[in-house]
């Protein structure tokens, strides 16, 4: 080898360090993301059957259409791209294809929906894009082995049912148990959890089990059964109209057994209003976000600070809504892990920050609920805190509970 | 029956508006020869999502192909197509899903149950005419969901069915999406040909005269109850056959992906094509595909408003849709310029 050839080859290879050095100094980027701009994308049912969703996609284009006010990800602005599905899986498949390869987004953010986001599951796990903060109650999407490139947010229908029934468990170990639920996955979820929380002692105090299908024009018939099996304690999986339904019912029979509701109706304005504040006395259910109709957050400045961002940049929204808490939250988690990505904003850094939260707080999240992540916690939020209605408004009480584990 | 006249007016006629496609003269042969070939060579200029979407034009335009042949030739209008489309998805998936048929195989049997299905509903079906039978077809499209939902032990209730992926054969050295485009284009071709079969001799003859004429048919010795029968099944088994098309190239059946509003689709876009026409289902599978997106593009506020009006649009212009509509005129123009007879 001649002092020309090593020369040249030194050169090269100096070329190469500072090539790549320059490349490190502009930020290391996947698709979608520039020295200026943040592409992600998602599918939202802003027509069809889960229409009633659609606000929460648009809280979060507001959620950053405020973060790109004030100057953006480290002087990146967000540009999110949401697509109407209209809650159906070919329409989902379609869209979110198109705005992997077609818009090349970086990321999908908060797909709603079980069924869309099965549908998109394998696509986007065998493509490699972040399927991050999943908008479903289903258990499934903390499975990182299989679906590395999937993460879920909410904490799920099973995680809920397991804190009702450790909590029975601990607090009321004679307790006959009863449950009414909704026909399908979302009911069975909860039945699942509550046979999970009450462990080995499950089939000694579970004593009446009863469904019904949202089809049908009352559950008053299910709760009558289940107050006839001697039952002392009551869990509702029901959606907010049959929810109030059983309120009212079991009101009307004087039965006063310890009761369980679903978060999923636990709107102090539709469900425990229109059932009645004096029939709805002592329920507990788990929560995780601030209701925006109760008074008792509605001095705090976190409340103050979503209200002036809803009346600025989502004036359309209503206030009355808890899944504009929903959306502002869930986007503030997304906008945390971006920051901590940095500069380095490829889909691998996206998904290594997803699953490295350390006890991040959401200012709209019930005080001590804190979001955490590893690499084999893909469940960003785990805990619930008990609450109990008193008067017009959930009283917590006890400490927050974690749903994790069995 | 006036009605039916204005929306059909090719009674009969093999050389009308549907008959141009696929008839017998050399000229209209040669124009095939070069769609097909235009057909090979276009996904290749394409990306693969692009492709994609072509694989569900050509879906939906076998669907819309067999609402044509209920709807449009045989005169019984029915918004329950979806529920057939569905059957045919979800037979496509548990084949695949619970028995490890391979994916081409579940087409035929696609065929045969949604075409068993569409006779016995095409019986008691035959005691309802015109918008009776709309609405009885109706609430099996209001039912499909929740049927699918009741079955889970087989159809996997709410969470559905992931489907394996098909792989292209490994001699071909193709990618998936064009592979399924083929697929989709050779199912299609073959849908053609076989309604042009059917719509072009005795039967198609058989079955525009019991749209048209009943009484008439009758006393001609026509079995109408048959020929409509014959009609629903044939009907059914087409659409069944996109179904189990679409499962397989979509990956996934669930519940919520057969809602009414597929069943309202395959009516919107056959009415658009041309609802006695054999060409109008492609015209009526681009419409399906691809309106819903332009009108989300166009207006994220009110994109329905926007599809209504491009519905009203196409109608206003092409009140026999879009091939009963223009056919006729290139047809015209045709044989102004050249020696063939088109007529």
């Amino acid at each position: 080898m001649t002092a020309k050839h090593i020369t040249a080859m030194s050169l090269a290879v100096a070329a190469l360090a500072l090539g790549s050095g320059l490349v490190w100094a502009a930020g290391q980027y996947g698709p979608g993301a520039s020295d200026t701009e943040i592409k992600i994308g998602q599918t939202m049912p802003y027509s069809g059957p889960a229409s009633a969703y659609g606000t929460i996609g648009k809280a979060e284009a507001a959620y950053f259409a405020m973060i790109n006010d004030k100057g953006g990800v480290n002087g990146r602005k967000i540009n999110l791209i949401s697509r109407d599905d209209g809650y159906s899986p070919p329409k989902t498949v379609e869209a979110v294809r198109k705005l992997v390869e077609e818009d090349q987004v970086l990321l999908t953010f908060n797909v709603l929906g079980t069924p869309p986001n099965t549908a998109v599951q394998g696509y986007l796990n065998d493509n490699k894009v972040p399927q991050l903060f999943v908008a479903s109650g289903a258990d499934k999407w903390n499975d990182p082995k299989k679906f590395p490139w999937t993460m879920g947010w909410q904490p799920s229908y099973r995680i809920e049912a397991r804190i009702y029934g450790r909590y029975i468990l601990k607090n009321f170990p004679n307790a006959k148990v009863a449950i009414v639920y909704q026909n399908d996955d979302f009911g069975k979820d909860y039945l699942a959890g509550l046979k999970e929380g009450l462990g080995d002692k499950a089939g000694k105090m579970l004593v009446a089990t009863q469904s019904y299908e949202t089809t049908d024009p009352t559950i008053d018939s299910q709760v009558v059964a289940l107050q006839g099996s001697g039952a002392d304690t009551l869990l509702v999986a029901a959606i907010p109209k049959f929810a109030a339904q059983a309120i009212r019912k079991v009101a009307d029979l004087s039965w006063k057994p310890n009761f369980f509701m679903t978060n999923v109706s636990a709107s102090v304005k539709s469900v425990m209003q229109p059932a009645g504040f004096d029939k709805s006395q002592g329920i507990i259910t788990a929560g995780y976000l601030k209701d925006p109709n109760d008074p008792q957050w509605q001095n705090s400045a976190e409340y103050k600070d979503w209200l002036e961002w809803m009346k600025k940049y989502y004036s359309g929204g209503s206030l009355a809504d808890v899944n504009n808490v929903y959306g502002y939250s869930a986007a503030e988690t997304l906008v945390s892990v971006l920051k901590a990505s940095g500069n380095n904003l490829t889909r691998d850094n996206i998904m290594k920050q997803a699953a490295s939260i350390h006890d991040l707080k959401l200012p709209m999240a019930l005080p001590g609920i804190v979001v955490s992540t590893s690499t084999t916690d893909f469940a960003p939020i785990k805990q619930m805190q008990l609450q109990k209605f008193e008067g017009q408004t959930w009283k917590l009480f006890g400490e927050v509970i974690s749903g994790s584990g069995s | 029956m006036e009605k039916r006249h204005v929306i059909a007016p090719a009674t009969g006629s093999p050389g009308g508006a549907g008959g141009a496609v696929f008839g017998s003269n050399s000229a209209q042969w040669i124009s095939i020869l070069a769609l097909v070939v235009f057909a090979v060579a276009l996904p290749f200029a394409l990306s693969k999502y692009h492709v994609f979407e072509l694989t569900m034009v050509m879906i939906y335009a076998i669907a819309v192909l067999g609402l044509n042949i209920l709807t449009g030739y045989n005169g019984q209008i029915s918004l329950g197509h979806g529920g057939f489309f569905a059957a045919g998805a979800y037979t496509a998936a548990i084949l695949m899903h619970r028995y490890g048929v391979p994916y081409w195989a579940t087409l035929p049997a696609a065929a045969l149950i949604c075409f068993v299905l569409g006779v016995l509903f095409g019986l008691p079906a035959l005691r309802f005419e015109g918008p009776y039978l709309a609405l009885v077809t109706l609430a099996m499209a209001l039912a499909t969901p929740q049927l699918l939902k009741y079955f889970d032990t087989w159809t996997g209730g709410q969470q559905g069915i992931n489907l394996p992926k098909p792989v292209p054969p490994h001699w071909l050295e193709i990618d998936r999406d064009r592979w399924l485009y083929f697929v989709a284009l050779m199912a299609l071709l073959i849908a053609i040909r076989i309604a042009a079969n059917i719509l072009h001799g005795r039967t198609g003859r058989a079955l525009i005269a019991t749209r048209d004429q009943p009484i008439a048919a009758v006393a001609m010795g026509i079995p109408t109850a048959r020929y409509k029968t014959i009609a629903f099944g044939t009907s059914t088994l087409f659409t069944g056959v996109a179904g189990a098309l679409a499962a397989i190239v979509i990956g996934y059946v669930s519940p919520e992906g057969y809602s009414l509003f597929l069943s309202v689709s395959f009516l919107v876009g056959s009415a658009i094509g041309g609802i006695a026409t054999i060409g109008g289902a492609i015209v009526g599978g681009l419409f399906i595909e691809f309106v819903p997106n332009l009108a989300n593009d166009i207006s994220d506020a009110a994109p329905w408003a926007i599809y209504g009006l491009a519905m009203l649009l196409f109608m206003y212009t092409m009140p026999r849709g879009a091939v009963g509509t223009v056919w006729p005129w290139i047809g015209k123009a045709l044989m102004r310029m050249g020696p063939h007879k088109i007529e």
